[in-house]
């Protein structure tokens, strides 16, 4: 019984605890003696299990009376950019090295404890932080300050970015389901390269609060799961208004999990996606997209057409420009928040100094990586006197240029389709030479990112030496039931998002 | 237009980052090579277009949200100082500034 714990996704796991056919503790012990023995995947920076175990004992007792929700007592782990007052929080830099929060993202409260007594949490299990690329910046996870997470797939490959760690352990299964953050990517791309499924939803739409800031007008929280319904059902739980994040939507709570279930207006058994318009962007299939990835997508939207759907051909003609408009609004939104790291008040700070200016540059040397800086130089360029207009604000514009592409788009179709990204996961190191090129491998998320727009990854099958691909769906604002419907109607008809690589079965 | 070493340095100075001369010169010609990328950006014709800063506000009108000026936050200096390099007393200490 015991032997097969990891193999359960979040909703069946659910519901044996429910049925009390298997308790908190066990998964949770199970888990943690798995999660142990896969160290060297380097998916996760911090555990911890006697808290765990506390955890899951408090989860058993809400379940023996009859106090549970619908995720209690399910384990989770998260990405290590959401701060935690139980454990480290380092944004995988040594600028954070040991750094303790006062206090637990809303993310993370919503899914746990719950914030204080009067609203309770989800009840979930924190098995630990995940390795991600530092302050998010990185679409490998090798910009970690703690090591590199590895492919399951292929250890010698990396698990894409930044939210790897969550990939990784997801993937490998460590741990059912795992939060992530999507700046330009950072959630669909690292669930393409592992072979699960992601959700990015609408920006607003999960407190931003307790995030440790990359790129305040970009970043938003996800979840990386085994399937569109788990998805659905962690999202439901960690999203919502929330007074503390000056962006977060005032919306209602919403319940994705019924929205995804709510059956189409026209369709059928055996059609569930009868009437559903999907657009494909010409630009999202360019002569410089790998033929083993386009054949993978098309042979996933082929199978979206046997369900009902009805492809038609859509532009987004400012796909390619979304490169430069997001690598310059990203940097400049991080160079602004990344000067909170001063070694004052919290985090490094450098041992050797003469004076206080000494001191900054010196703490900021020793505490970033290179792609930080990197991103640092340049946010802090475009901003400075005499750029701003010609960069920041351009790019600004071109921004509102490409959210207005998407409405054009959606006044002729309900979803938008394409990969994920332009190749399969990459090896360790192969972008070492030049980072500024890897860049260029962000294209199909970007678009989204600028928009504010819901994205998912579903798994859509393998390429070259039987790594997984991604199909990438894009929704209008707020139309995550819809994404989450399609998602999994592909996922009731295909068993992609079922395989495995080995070694984690 | 290509950026001179002494934009690399100046931009460092700005940035509050100690660089070596061998990251000053790495730093210099990646910079090159992403406003290589960038110049595409900049030809393109944006007269008339609003800058957009928050995504929602493509679609909707979006006002920042105001509350009432009351204090809300407990005092938390022990646990808010716990990761601080150097405190004592609850103050921060940094290096002498005025003499």
């Amino acid at each position: 019984m015991s032997a097969e714990l990891h193999t359960l996704g979040v909703a069946e796991l659910a519901r044996r605890l429910q049925a009390r056919s298997v308790s908190s503790v066990e998964a949770t012990q199970h888990l943690l003696t798995r999660l142990e023995a896969a160290a060297a995947l380097g998916a996760f920076l911090h555990t911890d299990a006697e808290l765990a175990l506390a955890q899951a004992r408090a989860a058993d007792l809400r379940l023996s009376r009859g106090e549970a929700g619908p995720l209690t007592g399910v384990p989770v782990a998260h990405k290590d950019i959401f701060v935690t007052r139980d454990a480290p929080t380092t944004a995988g830099s040594r600028m954070l090295q040991g750094y303790r929060s006062p206090f637990d993202a809303t993310v993370v409260a919503r899914l746990g404890a719950g914030e204080d007594a009067a609203t309770p949490g989800a009840g979930m299990v924190t098995l630990g932080k995940l390795n991600c690329d530092e302050f998010a910046m990185g679409s490998g996870n090798e910009n970690s300050a703690y090591g590199p997470a590895r492919n399951p797939w292929d250890v010698s490959r990396v698990p894409g970015g930044s939210s790897g760690g969550s990939a990784t352990a997801v993937a490998a299964q460590l741990v059912p389901a795992a939060t992530g953050t999507d700046t330009g990517g950072s959630i669909r791309q690292p669930a393409a390269f592992c072979g699960v499924s992601g959700i990015k939803p609408t920006y607003g739409t999960c407190s931003r609060w307790g995030m440790v800031a990359f790129a305040s007008s970009l970043d938003q929280a996800g979840v990386l799961a085994r399937s569109a319904e788990d998805c659905a059902l962690l999202l439901s739980a960690m999203s919502g208004f929330d007074a503390r994040d000056a962006t977060s939507a005032e919306r209602p709570p919403q319940d994705f999990h019924r929205q995804m279930l709510a059956p189409r207006a026209a369709a059928g058994a055996a059609r569930p996606l009868e009437g559903l318009r999907i657009g494909l962007p010409a630009e999202f299939f360019p002569p410089a997209l790998a033929h083993d990835v386009e054949a993978a997508v098309r042979a996933a939207l082929a199978e979206l057409q046997r369900l009902g759907a009805t492809l038609v051909d859509v532009s987004l003609p400012r796909t390619e420009l979304s490169i430069p408009v997001y690598y310059i609004i990203a940097p400049a939104e991080a160079s602004s928040n990344l000067g909170r790291f001063d070694g004052v008040r919290y985090g490094h700070r450098a041992a050797q100094y003469t004076d206080l200016a000494q001191m900054y540059r010196r703490t900021r040397a020793e505490g970033f990586g290179a792609e930080v800086k990197r991103r640092i130089m340049i946010g802090t360029y475009v901003l400075s006197h005499g750029y701003y207009d010609a960069y920041y604000l351009q790019a600004q514009k071109l921004r509102r240029m490409i959210a207005e592409d998407f409405q054009r788009c959606f006044a002729g179709c309900d979803l938008i389709a394409g990969p994920v990204a332009p190749t399969v996961a990459w090896k360790l190191g192969a972008q070492d030479a030049d980072p500024v090129q890897s860049y260029l491998a962000d294209i199909f998320t970007l678009p989204a990112s600028l928009a504010g727009l819901p994205g998912m990854s579903v798994p859509a099958g393998f390429g070259q030496a039987g790594l997984p691909v991604g199909l990438q769906l894009i929704g209008n604002y707020f139309q995550e039931g819809m994404l989450l419907h399609a998602a999994h109607a592909l996922q009731q008809a295909t068993d992609w998002h079922l395989r495995r690589p080995r070694g984690a079965s | 237009m290509a950026l001179t070493p002494q934009d690399v340095r100046r931009i460092a100075e700005l940035a509050r980052l100690e660089l070596s001369e061998a990251e000053q010169s790495a730093t210099l010609a990646q910079l090159n090579g992403f406003f290589a990328i960038v110049e595409q950006m900049r030809a393109v014709d944006t007269s008339g277009v609003e800058p957009l800063s928050t995504p929602l506000a493509a679609v909707q009108e979006v006002a920042l949200r105001l509350r009432e000026d009351a204090v809300t936050e407990r005092d938390e200096r022990t646990a808010n100082q716990r990761s601080a390099p150097a405190v004592d007393d609850g103050l921060y200490l940094v290096p002498r500034v005025i003499e």
